[in-house]
């Protein structure tokens, strides 16, 4: 289907995964190409207009609730605010689920494992104070919460999960999502279980499995660097150990 | 593998039908995963070099001829040719050890790129300093 000329100008070919009994396989859509549109609005048209049996999932469509995300082309993106003309030079769009999750259906990816880890990773905040104490005074400039600043956006899209190998290599490795949100709190003065989080991260399925690879900080869409916060997490353990805090 | 992950967070309520996907090969096109394929690379063909190594060593300790063979052998410009590439594995793999160590240890910034870009650079000059010196 090279350049077929006038007939398919104007249209995309897109390549959709669809799940079924037999493992599943990418069916063929063609979809007009509009003005500014996105990848999510491609899938929307495919799901209203041509094949209602497709199973995808967003909410906010302003790139803040993360439930968007899919791989495009191969590279995970929030589709949401990913424009077809950044991805589809060529007119074309293959759109699979995340990787590193199991499928629902379709375009659907099984997110508990990932929100699931963040847990594991002890991403709660720990307060000590009561709502009678008063309000905690963290300085804007501290260089700690200049970390947090760094860290604290992500919408928990999956997208840095779905591009880490290292996830792929190790199914029980906590990931960078749950990494980075263990290392904002870290960062935090007002938490009070600084060395139950760092047992929790540290180790082979912790922030000492991440071989700097830089996927989830190249790929999120919110420009958060995961990988800085696992290495400060390594280099917090590591202060730990040597303290003998572990 | 999808099922030993669904085990882990519960059979019971189990909505998943599919196995996940791998990681696609198009999603590792960036600069920090080629430096991280050469150091892999260049740190596993240096493993392999040290049998070698040792053996040469071995040559020295079963005496002075044997020992001479061998370094004549080794002016052969193919060797000569192989030495170079050795040279080049070591200066990439130290410079990318450098830079991952740097990345590692020093306060983040966003010089990253930048870093692998210049441990590139720095391997490239060593082999060539010492291509030149042969
Ligand atoms: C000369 C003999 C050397 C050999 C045979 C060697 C071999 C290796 C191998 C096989 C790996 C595993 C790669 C991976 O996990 O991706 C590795 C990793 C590493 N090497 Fe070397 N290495 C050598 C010298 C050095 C030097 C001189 C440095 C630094 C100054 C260094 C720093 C590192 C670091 C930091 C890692 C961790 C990489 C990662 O997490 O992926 N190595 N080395
Ligand atoms: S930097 Fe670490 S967490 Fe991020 S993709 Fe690479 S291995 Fe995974
Ligand atoms: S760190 Fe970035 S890529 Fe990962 S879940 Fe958060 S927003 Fe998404
Ligand atoms: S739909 Fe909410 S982030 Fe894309």
């Amino acid at each position: 289907m090279s350049e077929s000329g006038t007939e398919d100008a104007g249209m995309l070919q897109v390549r959709i995964w669809r799940s079924g009994e037999d493992g599943g396989g990418f069916r063929e859509y063609r979809v007009p190409r509009q003005a500014s549109q996105t990848v999510l609005d491609v899938v929307t048209h495919v799901q209203r207009k041509l094949d209602p049996a497709l199973a995808y999932r967003y909410a906010c469509r302003v790139g803040m609730c993360g439930s968007c995300a899919m791989t495009v082309n191969g590279v995970s993106r929030w589709t949401c605010r990913t424009h077809v003309s950044k991805v589809a030079a060529d007119g074309r769009l293959e759109i699979a689920p995340l990787a590193n999750l199991p499928v629902v259906k379709d375009l659907v990816a099984d997110m508990r494992e990932f929100f699931d880890k963040w847990a594991r990773a002890q991403g709660q905040f720990a307060g000590a104070t009561t709502r009678h104490d008063a309000f905690a005074q963290v300085s804007p400039v501290s260089e700690a919460r200049q970390a947090v600043d760094a860290g604290i956006e992500c919408i928990g899209c999956g997208v840095c999960y779905s591009s880490c190998d290292v996830v792929a290599w190790n199914p029980d490795y906590l990931g960078p999502a749950a990494l980075n949100r263990a290392w904002t709190l870290h960062q935090d003065e007002r938490d009070a279980a600084q060395a139950e989080r760092l047992r929790a991260v540290a180790g082979d399925a912790g922030c000492h499995a991440c071989h700097t690879h830089m996927s989830c900080t190249e790929r999120c869409p919110k420009h958060i660097s995961p990988t800085a916060g696992i290495a400060g997490l390594k280099r917090a353990v590591a202060m730990a150990a040597l303290k003998g805090e572990l | 593998m999808s099922a030993a992950r669904e085990s882990s967070t519960g059979a019971a309520r189990d909505v998943s039908s599919g196995a996940a996907r791998r990681v696609d090969a198009r999603a590792r096109n960036h600069p920090a995963y080629w430096a991280f394929i050469v150091h892999r690379v260049s740190g596993f063909a240096l493993a392999l070099f040290l049998p070698l190594h040792f053996w040469a060593l071995c040559q020295a300790i079963a005496g002075e001829a044997r020992l001479e063979t061998f370094l004549r052998w080794t002016d052969n410009p193919l060797v000569k040719f192989a030495e170079w590439g050795l040279v080049l594995l070591l200066a990439a793999h130290l410079s990318g050890g450098l830079r991952l160590l740097a990345l590692e240890f020093l306060p983040w910034r966003d010089w990253q790129k930048s870093l692998a870009a210049g441990a590139a650079g720095l391997a490239l000059v060593a082999a060539l300093a010492f291509a030149l010196a042969l």
